[in-house]
Formats: structure tokens, C-alpha cells, sequence
């Protein structure tokens, strides 16, 4: 179902955007021909093992590898000494630090050494062989443990920055951020309702199927060629090169095939150590993580403590809002604080506000992006509340929020807003008002949530080069890796510039040298921004089409229009070319045709999504099942409707995984007690009913064609809305992630005064 | 490590006393995680699949005999063996996906001796006894006598499980099994119950065995609730005596699956409604298969 909402800025209708053809990558997806970066072989490769530490937090005495060195089969060793020391710029978020454990261990999992060897089984059983000797330090694992006075700190020299005034003392507090406008306690005195709580969350993992992987194969000239798996083959490039203290000339990065990815796929682990290796053994080296490792040493998205205080008047307007948010980050400092600190309140135009945010690191592997990072602990905070305020004052949840939604020209104190273009929240809100959906009447023990979710999304650099081929057809060269069906719709957007079949376009991700650099796909930005791009070479070949026309006509350049895929001649004097019939005589007209697009992007549209979850809670087990799941997004234009679709439930189906089940279980030692998917709970195929998507189409101004990025605010509203929806049947407000059903359950026996 | 496929028992049991770091297995589905795991590898690796006896379900005096190595995929979907012992085959329907259940077997289920095995209660409340092989020829134990605590088996390092025998059951007998998982497959049991009934004419309750999984180290019957069943109509009162003597049988851990509070009560929810389950069953069912 779509609801489109207003006109195109460029043209009403479109021969090719919104429409949905078989993705050009499928077939090869569906049967297995398709090549991720585990299925990379090269001529004498060898194996590479990682060591890993056992401990959660230890200073490294020593690190002896004679006895591995002389294991069978061995062919190279690297520890830390290998690598030179992180550097200023290591890149987000303390990637060098991350990538091999120097003075200490700051989490189970983290890097210490690794081998190669011409079997996997034999490199395994060297690395087995690396004596380390560790002295145990006291480790923290919660933003409390990390905070409290007096806490083992994983950095000696951490002194938080954010503070009014700069401590004198180190502590696990790397950043506050802090913003406010209005008036606090006007604000709050105004309002006939207020509530305030406290909510946390776990830490959870982006749940990619495929673990990371690749293969490096570095020559004698010092050279080195990579194939991975990743978001941003550039980035891949340049985080290596700056590992290894190499010039990135020295690097050329091919894409693999990525099996998903949802944030974490954004910075590098391997490819350093597989350089080294391949470097030192002097043949190409694979390496291959477990999915333990994934699990202990890459990824996650942070656990969190959130307090959130808002308060209304009777007739549901907002007066305030004041948050108070502490971010888990891993074992070495990111910005999720801050994200969060961003989220909190943005889907709100809320006058008097107080927004405190804290960056804590933990022992714990390094936080890096997940869908949306920080907004969707931060919406269940806020949308809990506003849930509770909706009852207490008999408003309906939905008409609330519209009368609070923010709109075009509406302030949002991010770095990345400012001030809010034309947006979609009160289009989604309305569309899941007057969703059937939210009428359906429900059972016992069934119970309704509803939620809105606010992302940002992001611009930056992108490149393509699209090349038409002597007969007409065009190739769509592009440096975004394609994690949700971006080629078809560059393929699209490239179909509707130069009028050619969508069927003979062909899109491809092109390695790093290649293609013009291009950032990382994140921040739901590739169809955006680098669909820029291709309108932008797209365009430029038009303008080469006209010319060669005119070349063809012996007129002037003038003349000669282009509409719907063909020269036309103004004054009618020849009859219309075809772009088959220009490419065709193109050796007379001055030679191949093709052109670049290249831009740093700026105007992506923030994107909305509201959610509707209907479930039913088991009374005598707690388990939640969801019956019915809703979810209404502003896309801006949907270039390709089936993979819009597909990320709205994407993000739906992680929430749900997020809300009801997942989270990072450690022993007292800090030690991982789940990592593998039959512990560590994403949501199977039969948890879920039929995701059902409502795409909103409010066009974002700043696009060619109106998109804004659709990856992922999806993830925003399901714990919210599950929240809700538990409380709906139930009566039961849970505020700990995950709503399990032990603590369904617990919470149950409370009411029902059992146990 | 080696590898070895044997055509026969006596081939197995052989090869099982000529090397002392050796170990059987049948789908591997639970060796290789725990090898992976950092259990230690065996010299010799004997495959139980080769041996045809081990991978069959077959029928004789009012026997059925299920192969140890057989997948339980096939268990869970013979014909013969559904009508008679229902609860097993929807025990064996879900251990993990399609794909493990083509791999896994009643024998390495048994033998890995988890607390949360699914097939294990439904094994103990049908009285399935086992057969072991070993250099000394075969012996048969109750499969009770199996299982002495987590991971840990009553057999020999020489031995193994060769079948499963089970007596077919009586009219008006029926069994049922169920789990609690928090999704709704590829999962293992936070608690599992196995009920059997056999009911009179007047739906009154003359035999009852009772199984909870995953609530102690090992499989437990809970005597209580079958004397609370026996004798007695399947009533709001029998099923709240049923559900008080499942939980207090139960001695369970808090782990990374569920709190022992949480196990405890809803082992008294799963007898309850196992109980239900069989009932309805054996109604249903009427004489012997
Ligand atoms: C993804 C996944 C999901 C799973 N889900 C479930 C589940 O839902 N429920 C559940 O109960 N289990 C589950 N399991 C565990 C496992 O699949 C079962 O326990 C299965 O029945 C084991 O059978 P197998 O033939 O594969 O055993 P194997 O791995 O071959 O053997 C297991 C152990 O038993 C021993 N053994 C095997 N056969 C014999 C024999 N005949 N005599 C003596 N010793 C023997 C082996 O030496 C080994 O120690 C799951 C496993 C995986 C990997």
C-alpha cells in the first residue's frame, strides 16, 4: 500500500522510478552463484587463526610466539609489535586502537595475535600455541558498575570532556553532551501530567547472517589487493592503510558480495592482520571469523540507562521534556551518548528541554553502528512516557503525537538537522490513524502499542561512472556496496534519465580503482546520495547525447532536446534518434560516450516511521507472540517499492528480535555466555506474521527524484510499540530490555501478588 | 583424527575396543559444536550410520524398535510409530530445523545426556528400554537408567546404544510432549513436559507417567502428579495438584535460557497442559495400535 502524499518537486509520474523489476544481482543471490567473501580462493592461500583474549579486562605482560612459529604449517605470526602504534586519525571509533590488543585486553574477544598456516586446523592449533601472559584487572560491565566512584578504569588517561569543568581525574566517562532550551521548571509547572522513568536496555548485535571475511594477497612490490565483505570498500582502503602506516595507493579493496551488514559492517577488524600475514608468509591469506567472534569482537550496539521526564497538559500539548542518557560504548569511546542525545525528543516540538548525555565505556568489544545507532533505546524511553501520558489524560496515542509531531521549519538542535525541511511524521501518523488495522477489535489477553521513530540519515561523498556500450545499453559503475537492493534502483533512477529498458542497465559496485571514491553505505544514504551521482553522470551523458545529435544532424546543439530517451530535432526537421542509434555511430561522432558523477550530497530527508503492533500474552508463560504488525514510513519517492517494503521490515523484524528476546549474557568474569544464534535469540521466520508496510511518500526536496533514505528508522518504533502493546493486554509497564517472557512473567506474579 | 564407517555391530564394537580415544556418534549434530566448543578430539571418529540396524524403525510382537542412529526426521513421521507414540514423534519434530532432523538420532540425543534433551521425556513416560552392544555381546536397561547427570551416561567407553524398544501401549493410552521456548523453533527447551494416560471408560485416569526436562540435571518423573492422576477424573482439581507436584520436583538452575523460578512455575504449566494434551489423546484414540 502506498499513500502518496503530494507531487513530485520534478514530474508527476515516472516510466521507471516506483516500479518493481527483478533485481539485476537476484538470480545469482537465489542460486548461490553469488560470491561473499568467504567463497574467495586464491592459488597457495593459506589460513589465518586469530587469538583472542579470554579475559574481559588484563594488562598483557608478555606475548611469546616461538613455540607457534615452529607449529606445522605455520607460515607467519603477527602481534601488536607488527602494527604501528594508533595514530591521531584512527578513524571511528578508535578503529587502530581496536585492532590489536597492545599494553592491555579491554574485553573477552579483543585481538592479541595471528597466525597463518596452510590449514585452518594447523593455524588454529599454532595460535593455541602463543603463551600470553596476563595479569587479571577488575573489569566493568554496566554503564552503573562503570560510573560508580571508585570503578577500575579501562583508560588511565580518559578525563571526560563535555563538563563545565574539565576533572582533574581520569574515569570510564569519555563524553557528556549536554543541550537545553526554554525553561526547565516553567515548562514542567505548566503541565497537568508529568512522569518520570528510568529504562535500560542490553546490549545487542546487529545479527548480520554473514561473518566478516577476507582475503589479502600482498606482492613483493608491497602492494596488497583485498577482497571483503563490507559496507565501504574505500573506507576498508583507507582504515587499513592507516593501520599499517601504508599509503593507500599501495591498496586496491574489491568489493565482495555482503551478507548483511545494518551498521556493522562500517569498520574494519581482519584486513590488517591478513595484509601482515600475507605479507609476511608471502602468499594470500584468508581469514575467516566464527560465529563466536562475531559475536564477542565485533558489532554490538551499546546497553544503555535512560531516564526520560516529560510533561503535558491536559489537553495533550507538551510543555517539557528533560533526559537523562548514559551510553555504553565498548571498550574504547564512540558518540552513541550523543546520537541518543539527538533522538531523544526529535519527533516532538517540545519548548522547554533538557537533554544529558554520557559516553561510558565498558569491557565490552567496541560499539559501532546498528540501524538508526542510539535512536531506538532512546524511543522507547520517550514514546513509553508519552503512551502513559496519552492514557492518563484519555487522548488517543496517535492524535497526541500529531499534535506534537514536529514539521517543515521546526528547530532540531542536532548537528545534522538544525532545521527541519519538508518532512513526513504527521503524514505517518495519519496514515496509521486511518489504517484498518487500528480498528481491528482485539481478544484476551491481546493488547495494541503504537510508536513513531525519528532517524536523521545521512549525505556525504559518492561517486559512479555510467558507460553507454556501442549498442545502447548502459553500465552503472557505482562504489556503494549493495546491502538492500541498491543496484536495481541506481539502475532505475539511471533508466528514467537516458529512457533505456531498466533490463539493459547493468549496475555494478566497482572496486577501489575503479570508481570514484564513495562513502560508506550507512546512514541510509546510498540511494540518496550516490543516486545523486548517477542522475548527476546521467544528466552530463545526455547533454554528450544531444551533441553527438547535433554532430549527426549538422545542427546546433540548441536544437536538439531530449525527451523520453530520444533526440528530438526543435524545428521536426529529422525524425527523432533513439540513444541505440547515437551510440551506434559513435566512432564517427567522436568515440565511446560515457561520464561522471561525483558529489559530496547534502539535504537527505530525515525519515519517520509509525508502528502499530498488535499481540497476545500467554498469562501463564509471559511469552509475548506478535499477531499483527504495522509499520507506515516516509520514503519520499520509492524508487523501488519491493526493497523499501523489504527495509521497513527489515528494521521491524530486528526491533521485535531487540525488544522481546536479544541481549548479551556474561558471566561474572565478563566472559560471553551466548554467542551463537541458538542462545543469542533473533526472532526465526514463524516468530513473525507478515510485516505489513504502508509506504508514505512525502518527496524530499533536495533529491532529483524525492528520496529520502529508507534503511533505517524502521528499527526505531518496535521496541516502543511492543512496550505498549504488553502494557495494552496486560497492564504490566516494562521498562528493562529484553521483555522476556522471565521477566513478563516476573512482572505478572508481581501484579497477580504470586511468588 | 580418523575416520571410520563399520557395516556392523560387531564391527563397531571392534573398532570401539582397538583404539581407548575413541567415540561413536550418529548425526554429529551435538559432537561437532562441542567439539568446536573445545572438546576434545577423539582419535578415531566410529559413524554409527553405516550400520543398518541402527537406522531403522521396524515392528514385531507388539514391539517397535527405532534404530539409535535412525534421524529423528523419519521418527517423527512414520506412520505407525505417530499413531502409537505421538508425544515422541512431536519430541523428535522439534529438535531444531528440518536440517538437524535429518542428522540428529534418538541415540545421541540420549547420550549427550542434556537435562533439556526433548526426546528424553517423551523416551521415560513410554518406558522405552535400550540396547546396548559391547564386547560381551548386548544387555537392555530401562532408558532411565541411562542418563546419571548433565553429560554424564551410566555406559562404558566400550558401549553403545544399538535400539529402542517400546512396548506398544495399551487402549485408551496416549502420549504428548511439550516445550517452552521463548521463539517459536530452533531452540532448546527452557523446560519440556511429557505426560502418558491411560483412561477408563469413563475418561477416569488408571495409569499416568509424568516427564519434566531442562528443570533438573536430568530428565525427572514426577511421582506426585502420577499418583495425583491415577485413580482420579482429569479435573481443575487434578490439574492443580498436577501443576504443584511438577514444579516441586523440579530443582533447576538459573542460566543464560531462564531463571529456576521461571522453570519451576512454568514446568507446573507444561505438566498441566501435557496432561490435557494426553488426555484428549487417549479419548480420542480408543484401542491399541
Ligand atoms: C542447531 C541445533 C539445534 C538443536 N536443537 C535441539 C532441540 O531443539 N532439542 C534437542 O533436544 N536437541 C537439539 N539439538 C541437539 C542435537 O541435535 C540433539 O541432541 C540430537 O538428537 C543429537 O543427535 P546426533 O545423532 O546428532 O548426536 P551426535 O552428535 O552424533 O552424538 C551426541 C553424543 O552422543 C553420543 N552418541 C551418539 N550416538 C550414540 C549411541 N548410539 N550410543 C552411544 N553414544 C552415542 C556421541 O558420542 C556424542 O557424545 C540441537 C543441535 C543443534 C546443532
Amino acid at each position: 500500500m502506498t499513500v502518496a502524499v503530494e507531487e513530485s518537486p520534478v514530474k508527476k509520474s515516472y516510466k521507471w522510478v516506483g516500479t518493481r523489476p527483478v533485481r539485476h544481482d537476484g538470480l545469482e543471490k537465489v542460486n548461490g552463484k553469488a560470491r561473499f567473501a568467504a567463497d574467495m580462493t586464491k592459488p597457495r592461500m593459506i589460513h589465518g587463526h586469530v587469538l583472542r583474549s579470554p579475559l574481559a579486562h588484563a594488562k598483557i605482560l608478555s606475548v611469546d610466539t616461538t613455540e607457534a612459529e615452529s607449529m606445522p604449517g605455520v607460515k607467519a605470526v603477527v602481534t601488536a609489535a607488527d602494527f604501528p602504534p594508533p595514530s591521531k586519525n584512527e578513524g571511528f571509533p578508535h578503529r587502530s586502537s581496536n585492532l590489536i590488543a597492545r599494553e592491555k585486553v579491554r574485553y573477552e574477544g579483543q585481538v592479541v595475535a595471528a597466525v597463518a598456516a596452510t590449514t585452518r586446523r594447523q593455524a588454529k592449533a599454532a595460535a593455541a600455541k602463543i603463551a600470553v601472559k596476563y595479569e587479571e584487572l577488575p573489569h566493568v560491565l554496566t554503564v552503573d558498575e562503570a560510573m560508580a566512584d571508585g570503578a577500575p578504569l579501562l583508560h588511565e588517561n580518559l578525563i571526560t570532556k563535555g563538563l563545565d569543568t574539565t576533572p582533574k581525574q581520569a574515569s570510564n566517562i569519555a563524553k557528556r553532551d549536554y543541550f537545553e532550551q526554554g525553561d526547565l521548571e516553567a515548562g514542567f509547572a505548566e503541565a497537568d501530567v508529568v512522569y518520570e522513568h528510568e529504562f535500560t536496555t542490553k546490549v545487542v548485535h546487529q545479527g548480520y547472517i554473514e561473518p566478516h571475511a577476507c582475503v589479502a594477497d600482498t606482492s613483493k612490490d608491497g602492494r596488497s589487493e583485498i577482497w571483503c565483505s563490507s559496507q565501504g570498500h574505500f573506507m576498508v582502503r583507507s582504515a587499513t592503510a592507516e593501520m599499517l602506516g601504508w599509503e593507500t595507493s599501495q591498496l586496491k579493496v574489491i568489493p565482495a558480495e555482503i551478507g548483511g551488514g545494518f551498521g556493522g559492517k562500517t569498520t574494519i577488524y581482519l584486513e590488517p592482520l591478513a595484509v601482515k600475514l600475507s605479507q609476511k608468509a608471502n602468499r594470500p591469506v584468508k581469514i575467516v571469523m566464527r560465529r563466536e567472534d562475531v559475536f564477542k569482537a565485533t558489532g554490538p550496539t551499546p546497553g544503555t540507562k535512560i531516564r526520560v521526564k516529560i510533561g503535558a497538559r491536559k489537553d495533550g500539548t507538551l510543555t517539557a521534556g528533560k533526559a537523562w542518557l548514559a551510553y555504553e560504548s565498548g571498550a574504547f569511546p564512540g558518540s552513541w551518548g550523543m546520537l541518543g542525545g539527538w533522538c531523544v525528543f526529535a519527533p516532538y516540538d517540545i519548548p522547554n528541554v533538557q537533554i544529558e548525555s554520557f559516553e561510558v565505556v565498558v569491557n565490552k568489544p567496541v560499539n559501532i553502528a546498528y540501524r538508526a545507532p542510539s535512536a531506538p533505546m532512546a524511543a522507547f524511553a520517550t514514546e513509553t512516557v508519552i503512551d502513559q501520558i496519552a492514557r492518563e489524560i484519555k487522548m488517543d496515542p496517535i492524535e497526541l503525537r500529531l499534535l506534537n509531531a514536529v514539521e517543515e521549519g521546526d528547530y532540531n538542535h542536532s548537528s545534522m538537522v538544525g532545521t527541519f525541511q519538508r518532512i513526513g511524521l504527521k503524514e505517518t501518523l495519519e496514515a496509521i490513524r486511518d489504517h484498518p488495522n487500528y480498528k481491528i477489535p482485539l481478544g484476551p489477553n491481546q493488547g495494541r502499542g503504537v510508536a513513531t521513530g525519528f532517524w536523521f540519515n545521512i549525505a556525504q561523498s559518492s561517486s559512479a561512472t555510467v558507460n553507454l556500450t556501442e549498442n545502447g545499453r548502459a553500465v552503472v559503475v557505482t562504489g556503494s556496496p549493495d546491502i538492500g537492493g541498491s543496484r536495481v534502483s541506481m539502475a532505475l533512477m539511471a533508466a528514467e534519465e537516458l529512457g533505456i529498458d531498466v533490463k539493459f542497465i547493468q549496475p555494478v559496485v566497482g572496486d577501489t580503482e575503479a570508481v570514484g571514491f564513495t562513502d560508506v553505505t550507512e546512514g541510509s544514504r546510498t540511494t540518496f546520495a550516490t543516486g545523486m551521482a548517477v542522475v548527476r553522470a546521467c544528466r552530463e551523458l545526455v547533454t554528450q547525447l544531444r551533441e553527438r545529435a547535433a554532430i549527426m544532424w549538422d545542427c546546433s546543439v540548441e536544437d536538439v532536446e531530449w525527451v523520453d530517451g530520444k533526440a528530438h530535432h526543435s524545428g521536426n526537421k529529422e525524425s527523432p534518434l533513439s540513444l541505440a542509434e547515437i551510440t551506434a555511430k559513435a566512432k564517427k561522432t567522436g568515440g565511446p560516450l560515457n561520464a561522471t558523477g561525483s558529489l559530496e550530497a547534502k539535504g537527505q530527508g530525515p525519515a519517520f516511521s509509525t508502528q502499530i503492533c498488535d499481540l497476545e500474552v500467554d498469562p501463564e508463560t509471559g511469552k509475548a507472540t506478535i499477531l499483527r504488525y504495522t509499520t507506515a514510513q516516509d520514503a519520499g519517492t520509492a524508487i523501488h517499492p519491493s526493497y523499501v517494503e523489504g527495509q521497513m521490515q527489515g528494521g521491524v523484524a530486528q526491533g521485535i528480535g531487540w525488544a522481546l528476546n536479544e541481549e548479551y549474557i556474561h558471566d561474572k568474569k565478563g566472559v560471553m555466555q551466548n554467542p551463537g544464534f541458538l542462545d543469542y535469540r533473533i526472532p526465526v521466520a514463524s516468530d513473525l506474521p507478515m510485516i505489513e508496510t504502508v509506504i508514505v511518500e512525502v518527496p524530499n526536496p533536495k533529491h532529483p527524484y524525492g528520496v529520502r533514505g529508507v534503511g533505517e528508522v524502521g528499527i526505531v518504533p518496535p521496541i516502543p510499540a511492543i512496550a505498549n502493546a504488553i502494557h495494552d493486554a496486560t497492564g504490566l509497564r516494562l521498562r528493562d530490555l529484553p521483555m522476556s517472557p522471565v521477566r513478563v512473567l516476573e512482572g505478572l506474579n508481581q501484579q497477580n501478588g504470586v511468588g | 583424527m580418523r575416520y571410520v564407517r563399520p557395516g556392523t555391530v560387531d564391527e563397531a564394537v571392534s573398532l570401539l575396543n582397538s583404539e581407548p580415544e575413541s567415540c561413536v556418534f550418529a548425526g554429529a549434530t551435538d559432537l561437532v559444536p562441542q567439539m568446536q566448543g573445545g572438546r576434545p578430539e577423539p582419535k578415531l571418529m566410529i559413524d554409527l550410520k553405516g550400520i543398518p540396524r541402527l537406522v531403522k524403525v521396524s515392528y514385531s510382537n507388539g514391539q517397535l524398535v527405532v534404530g539409535a542412529a535412525t534421524p529423528v526426521s523419519i521418527v517423527k513421521v512414520d506412520d505407525n510409530l505417530k499413531a502409537a507414540f505421538p508425544g515422541l514423534s512431536e519430541s523428535s519434530g522439534l529438535i531444531g530445523s528440518d536440517q538437524i532432523q535429518n542428522r540428529a538420532s534418538l541415540g545421541g540425543n540420549l547420550c549427550t545426556a542434556s537435562p533439556g534433551a526433548d526426546t528424553i521425556p517423551s523416551l521415560m513416560v513410554n518406558s522405552a528400554r535400550v540396547v546396548i552392544a559391547s564386547s560381551g555381546g548386548t544387555r537392555t536397561i530401562p532408558v532411565s537408567d541411562v542418563v546419571t547427570g548433565p553429560g554424564s551416561v551410566s555406559l562404558k567407553s566400550n558401549e553403545f546404544v544399538v535400539e529402542f524398544i517400546l512396548d506398544a501401549p495399551p487402549k485408551r493410552t496416549a502420549d504428548a510432549y511439550l516445550r517452552f521456548i521463548p521463539r517459536t523453533e530452533m531452540d532448546i527447551a527452557v523446560v519440556g513436559a511429557a505426560a502418558r494416560l491411560t483412561l477408563d471408560d469413563a475418561d477416569c485416569c488408571t495409569e499416568a507417567l509424568v516427564a519434566i526436562g531442562a528443570a533438573a540435571p536430568t530428565v525427572v518423573r514426577a511421582p506426585v502428579a502420577e499418583n495425583a492422576l491415577r485413580g482420579n477424573p482429569i479435573n481443575d482439581e487434578t490439574l492443580a495438584e498436577v501443576m504443584a507436584a511438577a514444579s516441586a520436583v523440579c530443582s533447576p538452575i538459573s542460566d543464560k535460557r531462564g531463571t529456576k523460578e521461571y522453570r519451576r512455575q512454568v514446568a507446573g504449566v507444561l505438566a498441566k497442559r501435557v496432561v490435557l494434551q494426553a488426555a484428549k489423546r487417549a479419548k480420542e484414540k480408543g484401542g491399541a495400535v
